[in-house]
């Protein structure tokens, strides 16, 4: 169909392209905030118990 | 009878009576001590560990906020200021209650949480993972605004293709209500739930590689053979962790940090 | 190291209960688990709240893209449309999607019969029978043979799609029959709002089946158009997306990516064959603890060491 129109009341979220992959920022934002905490959760110390430590 | 010992019935036997049977049976479920113990392997000390939990808490404001946005009907969110702002809590909590159950996965992926005979522990977790991919799929559906009328005219494709869609019609609003606050819910619920059955019945997978230390055979680090290991055949580690439950805590002064 | 050991280790795990133990308050944990979960919802509902645009009506699409209204009326009428080519669970116009030998919508049948003419543009164009021109237009179609209906829309429809802009005014003259009349009153009654409700009433007095109205206007091009501009089509990676900046559903990455690659990309099967691989995958992902080589992954990718590190386990 000719003469393309676009009435949404919300603009369009923004896109990040590499070749086919196309993803949104806002699921790209989600992801690597998994990924971040992913590592942190492995990398940071978890705390020992109070009581027990030192035993 | 009331000069009867109260235990004396139970070593009776436990299958004199069905209730008797059943209470039994659902004791069995988990090693004594083991549904909501104080103390955890001194191994559980890593932040990953949180996200399952973390997990369960999202769902509950994922039902709690769905609860609340039942009350008004399907449609009120889109003229009422406060189901809007229910309707972002239960988005979020959505979102949150997938990324913590994949940080969770991720987790359970790389510490071969499946060892064990905790198999089924992986599977009921995957299972809900799927679970709740139909279940935010079908909220989705029933939003009564432009993306539910986008997606679900593109996703019936998919369902026809698969033959789904003669039964389950994604652009009947009405059905997908039904089923989004429902049969799928319930479905994950009930996996949750077993997933957490097994959880306690199991206990936390020791890490690669560990040994026992109460001295049964060491396990060996050894290169996969491609053969799986029925408990029958597991040798004397079978002894230490029988296929029907995780022994109950043994030798427990033996056992605590740094004793 | 023995065969016996050798065998054993891919599934053997030492008895959790074995080991040393530490303090662990899992209540405590939950509930400050729920206090945090509880607090990013509701601050982040707070700061970012959540989409909403709104939904199409047929009177909308009728005001902002008439002509598209007209050609998917006439295209009804011609048996073009998505819909009147769909096959199972609408009509037998065609077999569905298969997957090899195997047509599955063929053997679950027509479930939620659909007669995209009567059913989208003829019944409802009923109701206007106080317009003389749609009346004598009906009585025309009605006493046409099956025939003659499709060679008059196919007609219009042709010139329609010559037309600048699918502009009905400025269509070339031809034999069109009652046709220009019949997509005229329906572009009518979807401009007076009627449209939706003779739809959607049709199979209940409450309006609770969306089926119809949803396929009539997802067989014109206005619904794409604006599914488009917001990245949700299905090449689009739209699958995972949401309208506007917000996340939408990433855990369907995998899903939306097989649609982007070959074969898929470009097969009338697409559907059902991402399918068939989405379930083989994800039986492959529940049985992970079983399957050989995958098993024993996490072993060799050596993030466990960092998970259990310090030993003060053992």
């Amino acid at each position: 169909m000719s003469g393309q129109l676009v009435t949404s009341t919300v603009p369009a979220g923004a896109v990040v392209q590499w070749g086919f992959l196309t993803i949104t920022v806002a699921n790209l934002i989600v992801i690597l905030t998994m990924i971040v905490v992913f590592v942190l959760a492995i990398l940071l110390p978890f705390p020992a118990d109070r009581d027990e430590e030192g035993s | 009878m009331s000069r009867t010992d109260p235990a004396a019935p139970m070593r009776a036997g436990s299958h004199d009576s069905w209730t008797r049977a059943l209470s039994g049976w659902i004791e069995g479920l988990v090693p004594k001590g083991q549904w909501l113990p104080d103390r955890q392997p001194a191994y559980v000390a890593s932040w990953i560990y949180v996200f399952g939990v973390a997990c369960l808490a999202s769902l509950v404001v994922v039902i709690a906020s769905g609860l609340v946005l039942t009350f008004g009907g399907i449609t009120w969110w889109h003229t009422n200021s406060f189901g809007h702002f229910v309707n972002s809590m239960h988005l979020w909590s959505v979102e949150l209650f997938f990324a913590t159950m994949v940080i969770h996965l991720w987790g359970k992926f790389f510490m071969a949480a499946w060892r064990g005979h905790r198999g089924m522990t992986w599977a009921t977790g995957a299972l809900a993972f799927f679970g709740s991919l139909g279940t935010a799929f079908t909220g989705y559906l029933i939003q009564t605004n432009f993306d539910a009328q986008w997606i679900s005219t593109q996703a019936k494709d998919g369902l026809n293709a698969a033959g789904v869609g003669a039964y389950f019609n994604v652009m009947n609003v009405g059905q997908m209500v039904l089923w989004h606050v429902s049969f799928l819910p319930l479905v994950v619920g009930v996996i949750v739930g077993l997933h957490l059955l097994l959880v306690r019945r199991r206990g936390v997978v020791p890490p690669i590689g560990a040994e026992s230390p109460v001295g049964v055979e060491s396990p060996v680090a050894a290169e996969p053979s491609g053969a799986s290991a029925p408990p029958e055949t597991s040798g004397p580690g079978a002894a230490a962790a029988p296929p029907g439950a995780a022994r109950p805590t043994a030798g427990v002064s033996a056992q605590e940090v740094g004793s | 190291m023995s065969a016996t050991a050798t065998r054993r280790s891919a599934t053997w795990a030492p008895d959790s209960h074995d080991f040393p133990t530490r303090r662990y308050d899992l209540v405590k944990e939950f509930v400050i688990a729920l206090v945090v979960m509880l607090v990013l919802t509701i601050v982040a509902a707070l700061v970012f709240s959540s989409p909403d645009d709104s939904a199409l009506s047929l009177q909308r699409w009728a005001q902002e893209a008439p002509n598209d209204v007209v050609a998917t009326a006439t295209g009804e009428l011609a048996g073009t449309t998505t819909t009147a080519t769909y096959g199972p669970p609408y009509n037998t116009n065609a077999d569905g999607q298969s997957l090899g030998p195997i047509v599955l919508p063929k053997l679950t049948g027509v479930t939620q019969p659909i007669d995209a003419a009567d059913d989208f543009v003829i019944t409802p164009l009923r109701t206007l029978s106080s317009d003389p021109a749609v009346a004598a237009a009906l009585r025309q179609w009605s006493s046409a043979s099956a025939d003659q209906r499709t060679k008059w829309a196919q007609a219009y429809s042709d010139a329609l799609a010559a037309a600048p802009d699918g502009d009905p005014a400025k269509v070339a003259s031809g034999d069109y029959g009652p046709v220009p009349a019949l997509a005229k009153g329906e572009l009518a009654l979807a401009s007076s709002g009627a449209l939706e409700g003779l739809l959607s009433s049709r199979t209940s007095f409450f309006g609770t089946d969306s089926t119809k109205p949803l396929l009539f206007l997802a067989d014109g091009s206005y619904l794409e158009d604006q599914a488009r501009v917001q990245n949700l089509g299905g090449d689009q990676w739209g699958i995972m997306n949401e309208t506007g900046n917000y996340p939408g559903q990433p855990w369907l990455w995998l899903y939306a990516f097989w649609y982007q690659i070959p074969p898929f990309s470009t097969s009338d099967n697409a559907d059902v064959q991402v399918w068939a691989l989405m379930i083989l995958l994800s039986i492959g992902f529940i049985c992970i603890p079983w399957i050989p080589g995958l098993r024993t992954l996490p072993k060799h990718l050596g993030v466990h060491k960092l998970i259990w590190r310090g030993g003060r386990w053992r």
